[in-house]
């Protein structure tokens, strides 16, 4: 009897810590609200998957949608375009509606731009900087959610 | 012939998630390289003589999650020049403090969401004061005790050089009861001081 309970606590155990793994490792799928990425994604709500081996073995290219924790708030995730990598220098406009205030910002060792892809809701490296690669949490590969508009990126 | 082989395969699966679910929750242990947090921790090298003459801590992750950190604590972090690098430092500011900056005259403020990480060795750490304040969520955890060598066995204390820090806005960070009631100490102190000085 007493057995039994302890064999079915080490099995429900040890499937915590398999999903655990999965969710920590290889990856997971998260709901992404917001506007700041609106003509890609929905404003109102999409479920996304990410896979964390391409950020774990520095994979990310310029392009990828990638989900990274927020330099403001570390318990808020956002969900941003990568436009520039550590070493590339690129050319940002910090106001949108400025068209002729635009600056070149040369990326640091170890850092990653980020830019959502409405520029005039979008709250980014623009205002913050350029945010340190260890922050990304993974990288967008499919939209399950909205079914209609199943999508791999 | 199998069966066995088998049954060990999957014991050791089991045990390997096991594992790593405790080092991701709970905590792991780090060894020392570098002599940044000297007098605190000492350095150890990377061949193995040697790494048994250096400092192996264990630091825990529960409060990872919250980030219920508090000024004075010794973190590990990565590091934000190089992503696969674990940096072991102290945490000298949160957000909304004003930070006095060792060997110069300025004066910071830490914006929101980051706090400013300083080694105990001052000329020999890379640390804030080369790359200014780092985002909150780049802390991995806090070190709580030493482990090895078997001399130096003991916890790892809270704390902050005097002078250095203002609190401007004390909760504006997750502050435990314990960290709340040292900086009230401080805080105390510091008008004492205060006091003094007016008379």
């Amino acid at each position: 009897m007493f057995s039994d309970i302890a064999r079915k606590f080490c099995q429900v155990f040890n499937l915590f810590c398999c999903v655990h793994v999965f969710h920590a490792h290889v990856g997971q799928l998260h709901y992404v609200v917001g506007p700041s990425m609106f003509p890609t994604l929905n404003a109102t709500g999409d479920l996304l998957f990410l896979e964390r081996f391409s950020v774990r073995f520095q994979k990310v290219n310029v392009g990828d949608i990638v989900v990274a924790c927020s330099p403001e708030n570390p318990r808020v995730l956002i969900c941003k375009r990568v436009l520039a990598v550590e070493g590339d220098s690129i050319s940002v406009l910090p106001e949108p509606y400025a068209q002729d205030a635009a600056k070149n910002v040369l990326i640091p060792k170890g850092h990653v731009w980020l830019q959502g892809d409405d520029p005039y809701k979008s709250r980014d490296s623009r205002h913050y900087g350029p945010v340190p690669y260890a922050l990304l949490q993974g990288k967008v590969q499919l939209r399950i959610w909205p079914p209609h508009s199943w999508k791999k990126f | 012939m199998a069966e066995p082989l088998w049954f060990l395969a999957k014991r050791s699966a089991a045990a390997a998630m096991i594992c790593i679910t405790f080092t991701d929750i709970v905590g792991n242990f780090a060894t020392i390289q570098g002599n940044s947090m000297q007098p605190t921790l000492q350095q150890g090298h990377k061949d193995f003589i040697s790494l048994l003459k250096g400092d192996v801590v264990f630091y825990e992750k529960i409060s990872a999650p919250a980030y219920k950190y508090c000024r004075g604590d010794v973190v590990v972090l990565r590091s934000p020049t190089d992503p696969d690098q674990l940096m072991v430092k102290r945490l000298i500011a949160m957000q909304g403090d004003w930070v006095n900056v060792p060997g110069s005259h300025e004066i910071h403020q830490i914006p929101k969401g980051r706090c400013w990480v300083e080694g105990d060795n001052g000329n020999l750490s890379l640390d804030s004061r080369n790359f200014g304040p780092i985002p909150l969520g780049l802390v991995k955890g806090r070190v709580t005790i030493k482990v090895w060598p078997p001399h130096r066995i003991g916890r790892v204390e809270r704390v902050l050089p005097e002078g250095q820090v203002m609190f401007t806005d004390m909760h504006s960070c997750v502050i435990t009861r314990s960290c709340l009631e040292y900086t009230f100490r401080l805080g105390e102190r510091a008008s004492y001081y205060q006091g003094l000085a007016a008379s």
